[in-house]
């Protein structure tokens, strides 16, 4: 690409994100010149540049939204919403351009005049109804303009150096004339005429962009000296700092070689070079700092939007946007931000009614503050809302099972407010296009903690809630706290540190125990407590323990503080993280590992893969309960569904294992391909479904479709509305044939309405057939005769695999979960070639099940493929660890097929 | 002329330099290209819950490296005399690691044309991590992939 183009672009980039901020205030303060004369200035500027370049498009959006703003600026017209609204959508135009041509080095050919035509109607027709009365007034000069405008050379001599009022003035007196003649058709004349003298309506605006070219010098001449900088590539700085790092970490060696040695001719320049080198890192991670400001820039606008579409008035407020943070953490919180934003606005404040009902002032306020503590940055996100609805956060995370009812008990307001962090919880009792669907904390929440920063919720119902967001100053080098459990060194992050504890029998802190889980009092709260060397794999004898001196670090994840139990403690040191190599990637108790100053590797812990161990403990303990418990956890099992409404009769509901997205589609996209209808989503077709043949498309506005994938197909179901995610035990109570052939399993009670749940193996029948359709003749007739036992609990994965299954030609005999599976293979009355097993299962789960398969010397050479929905390092490493043969993800329909194609063929080979 | 010209430059391309190593008294070639350092006796970090083939991580110039017990890939007893093991580092993907072996030898130039595939009775385990077998006089010298040997 040109230079010259990346320059341009570099350049309006960062000019569009300030008009967007100036255009809004400007909104809120209509008569505020300097303003506007900013934005005049910059958009003028973004027009001339593009001319330059020879980017016609771009020019002609700038350019008719420059002439709107001319006229604002020349107080022709008001800066009224509409106004700003038309501009803003004109500066949304030129982003879309500029991005595509950033992208591909050119501006692309289309066609802008639909939005440079009510530019400028705009600009005109806002002038019209005010001047028309002058008109008739005046109605012995059109003459005169006439003949102006038919000689077009003495045109621009006429205005030669003068203000265009005078011009712009004649020449809309001349269209009103024009339209007073011909009342019917008054538009289109209107814009015949002004298109007509436009050459010297631009010579005009020349004139006007000179002089404010020439105030422009005179205000940046005074501050030119702070303007002294210089554009360095990312790369570089990015570079400079590693090595700086690195230079950090040989300092440290040196001083720690200096130190046992005692060489006092040593000691001073190395004070020097120690000092020199502390500045130098300073100074380099300077260059890297950015005010947080940049990554608020787009809330003024997000906000004005949001209010506008929720029908809110939201008030924004902004303290400490100067607080600069490294700007790689920048792009890494700009995303978290802007979705908490949104969640305050969408689900935070209330309506205008219900505030004022609440006594509260009618304007809702979002708060965003940022400010440094203690090394770290702390931002803050508080709105004066509703607050969070605790009793429905635990009513929710016990539909989803994240929690018991007694567990509950025991926490504290705070800790339950936690729970909206969890994946797939919401609490919006509708879904809208802003916010609500489930996903989206929890993804906040992953975000923050990549970059080692921590996430707080506090919230009073009826009054609002605060969001503080803990992250470090910078990425690159994070403070470590050095300590020592069997023998091994190791470094837990500084930020989840909160105080270090010793531990005596006879001081007043002492560890104890409850049936073998650790415990220690921490002023008059019990917290729980991870003993390092048996989390990292060591035996340990918890009653030698309670009678030993130990270290106890007390960690705090999101609000979980727990302790971690190790033998020594050493001192805090600055490190550089480096990532663990992807081999061990999959134990999840390190977040990386470094370099100490004795030049020895350390592994860095991950205090929240450690939490987990220790709840894991509890999880498993529970596993351990009598049958008849367990027996009553199984009839609990609840199934996720999307309800929603489509048609008429009772509301539907999807089981929520397929849908991949919830997407709005606008009914203009909707094409019709080989009688169905389709719609471009994401560079492929989707295919829409309606199911209902009464459902009639609306002519325009937009549907809700919910995404079905699967193997890289979508396929999308059209509904009226979606209500929400519900937890329900499945159990279809009514079912009819003639429901089946319309795409229902059948119905059910889901929260207490009946409910009809539909068929996703007949939605995905025809991507099935198309699946069957690409296996070639050959692989059928390999398959003729193979006999395959499916071991799968999920009706819908039954329906969906064994038609595909079969298709292909072989023989499926289906089992409902291991046990039954076990007990049809333990018989001998029946063999399979291979087995197809689901792993998460009632009674007995895919692992158990597998694990007796491997032991039964019945079916211990019979290859089994584990068939899961989700598929991670851990699942496959278990999955090999108990003998299976092969993982396939619930979604790989293609892969399933290699997969038993080559274990059977496999199989024979070694038979 | 131009078409023996031609043939000679093909086996020049196919000829390929091996790092030779012992392991428990086998001969193992890693292509040369691969390799970046041989280094003595060095100071390891252990790496708890990390798979057994997983030695630890050592500190080369800066760069954190992960260290391979080849005996243990391959499924080997553990050696008496560990003192004497040589690390070899190699680069893949981006990372450094090392494996650990007895002793490391000479450089050889092997022509590919003279790489046999691994012999069906191979041990599967070692059918894994080689890529084939290369016949010296007197003794066979496996060749190792890398890829496979790294994917633990």
């Amino acid at each position: 690409m040109d230079d010259l183009i990346v320059e341009f672009i570099t350049e309006t980039s960062e000019s569009l994100a300030t008009l967007d901020n100036e255009l809004v205030k400007l909104e809120s303060n209509p008569q505020d010149e300097g303003i506007l004369g900013n934005i005049f200035r910059i958009m003028h500027t973004v027009k001339g540049t593009c001319g330059f370049l020879g980017l016609p498009r771009l020019e002609k959006v700038a350019h008719a939204s420059e002439n709107v703003l001319g006229k604002i600026r020349d107080k022709k017209l008001d800066a009224t919403p509409a106004a700003i609204t038309l501009v803003l959508e004109s500066l949304d135009k030129i982003k879309d351009l500029i991005d595509y041509l950033s992208a591909n080095g050119e501006e692309g050919a289309g066609d802008d005049s639909e939005l440079t035509g009510r530019l400028n109607y705009f600009a005109d027709n806002g002038k019209i109804q005010e001047v028309e009365l002058k008109a008739v007034v005046n109605s012995d000069v059109p003459q005169e303009l006439h003949d102006i405008v038919e000689s077009n050379d003495d045109f621009s001599s006429h205005f030669k150096g003068d203000d265009d009022p005078f011009m712009m003035e004649a020449l809309e007196r001349l269209a009103a004339e024009e339209a007073a003649k011909n009342p019917p058709v008054a538009v289109e004349p209107i814009v015949e005429i002004i298109v007509a003298p436009k050459p010297t309506v631009v010579a005009a605006s020349a004139v006007v962009a000179k002089v404010v070219k020439a105030e422009d010098k005179k205000s940046t001449d005074s501050d030119n000296g702070a303007n002294q900088s210089i554009r360095v590539s990312i790369d570089v700085l990015e570079n400079l700092m590693q090595m700086v790092s690195e230079l950090v970490l040989t300092r440290n060696q040196l001083m720690q070689i200096v130190r046992s040695k005692d060489d006092k001719e040593l000691v001073a320049p190395l004070q020097q070079l120690s000092h020199i080198t502390s500045e130098l890192q300073e100074g380099v991670m300077k260059t890297r700092m950015q005010p947080i400001g940049n990554a608020w820039s787009k809330f003024p606008r997000l906000i004005r939007d949001l209010s506008l579409d929720l029908g809110k008035k939201i008030d924004l407020k902004m303290n400490g946007a100067e607080t600069e943070l490294d700007r790689q953490l920048l792009e890494v919180i700009k995303d978290p931000l802007t979705h908490m934003v949104r969640n305050s606005c969408d689900h935070g404040l209330e309506t205008p009614a219900e505030r004022l009902a609440a006594g509260k002032p009618e304007v809702g306020t979002v708060t965003l503050s940022a400010y440094h503590e203690g090394g770290h940055i702390i931002v803050e996100i508080v709105d004066d809302g509703r607050g969070v609805n605790i009793a429905r956060v635990k009513q929710k995370a016990i539909e989803n099972g994240l929690a018991t009812e007694a567990s509950l008990e025991a926490m504290s307001e705070k800790q339950i407010a936690q729970f909206v962090f969890a994946a797939g919880f919401s609490t919006a009792e509708k879904v809208t296009s802003v916010s609500g669907r489930g996903v989206g904390m929890d993804v906040v929440k992953t975000n923050i903690q990549k970059i080692g920063g921590t996430l707080d919720l506090d919230s009073t119902w009826g009054k609002g809630s605060k969001v503080a967001v803990k992250i470090p100053l910078t990425l690159a080098i994070v403070s470590v706290l050095i300590v020592e459990s069997h023998g091994q060194k190791l470094a837990i992050p500084q930020i989840n540190v909160l105080e270090l504890v010793r531990a005596e029998p006879k001081s007043n802190v002492k560890i104890e125990t409850i049936n073998n889980a650790l415990v220690i009092r921490l002023r008059d709260k019990l917290l729980p407590l991870a003993v390092m060397s048996e989390v990292l794999g060591f035996d340990c004898n918890h009653k030698d323990l309670v009678d030993k001196e130990v270290y106890i670090v007390v960690c705090r994840v999101g609000s979980y503080d727990f302790g971690i139990l190790v033998d020594k403690v050493f001192d805090t040191e600055e490190i550089v993280v480096k990532p663990v190599s992807d081999i061990m990637k999959s134990i999840t108790i390190y977040s990386g590992n470094t370099i100490l100053g004795d030049g020895s590797v350390i592994m860095i812990l991950d205090p929240n893969g450690i939490a987990r161990t220790i709840t894991n403990v509890d999880v498993s303990s529970r596993a351990e309960d009598s049958v008849a418990s367990r027996a009553a956890v199984e009839e609990e099992k609840m199934v996720g569904f999307l309800s929603f409404t489509l048609g008429k009769g009772a509301p539907k509901a999807v089981p929520l294992e397929l849908v991949s997205r919830l997407e709005e589609i606008n009914v203009k996209d909707i094409e019709v391909a080989g009688n169905k209808p389709v719609v471009q989503y994401r560079g492929d077709l989707m295919r829409l479904i309606t199911l209902d043949d009464e459902f009639t498309m609306p002519n325009s506005g937009t549907v809700d479709v919910i995404v079905f994938g699967y193997d890289k197909k979508v396929i999308g179901l059209v509904v009226n509305e979606i209500i929400d995610i519900v937890q329900a035990p499945f159990d279809i109570k009514v079912s009819s044939r003639e429901a089946k052939q319309h795409g229902y399993l059948g119905s059910m009670l889901i929260s207490g309405k009946t409910t009809d749940i539909v068929d996703i193996g007949y939605l995905l029948s025809d991507l099935v057939e198309e699946a069957v359709a690409s296996m070639n003749s050959s692989g059928k007739s390999e398959a003729e005769n193979k006999t395959i036992l499916l071991v799968e609990d999920s009706l819908f994965f039954r329906n969906l695999t064994v038609p595909m299954l079969s298709a292909v030609g072989y023989k499926v005999t289906t089992a409902e979960d291991g046990k039954q599976a076990f007990d049809l293979l333990d018989s001998g009355n029946k063999k399979f070639d291979i087995i197809v097993t689901d792993l998460e299962m009632p009674v007995m789960d895919g692992f158990e099940f597998a694990t007796a398969c491997r032991k039964s010397t019945k079916v211990n050479g019979t290859p089994i493929i584990a068939y899961t929905a989700s598929l991670s390092e851990e699942v496959m490493q278990h999955s090999k660890d108990v003998g299976m043969n092969d993982c396939v993800t619930k979604n790989d329909r293609i892969g399933l097929l290699d997969s038993v194609a080559h274990w059977l063929v496999s199989h024979k080979e070694s038979v | 002329m131009s078409e023996a010209l031609n043939i000679a430059l093909a086996l020049d391309d196919a000829d390929q330099m091996y790092v030779t190593m012992r392991v428990d008294s086998q001969l193992f070639g890693i292509p040369v290209k691969n390799v970046r350092d041989v280094l003595r006796q060095q100071k390891i970090t252990e790496i708890p819950l990390s798979s057994p083939e997983i030695a630890g991580s050592l500190n080369l110039r800066g760069r954190i490296v992960t260290v391979i017990n080849l005996r243990k890939r391959l499924h080997l007893a553990a050696c008496e005399n560990d003192e004497k093991n040589m690390f070899v580092v190699v680069e893949h993907k981006g990372e450094l690691f090392s494996l650990v072996v007895d002793s490391v030898g000479e450089v050889l130039t092997v022509s590919d044309f003279a790489i046999e595939k691994s012999p069906t009775n191979l041990n599967g385990k070692w059918k894994e991590i080689t890529t084939g077998i290369h016949k010296l006089d007197g003794e066979l010298l496996v060749i190792i992939d890398i890829n496979s040997v790294l994917t633990i």
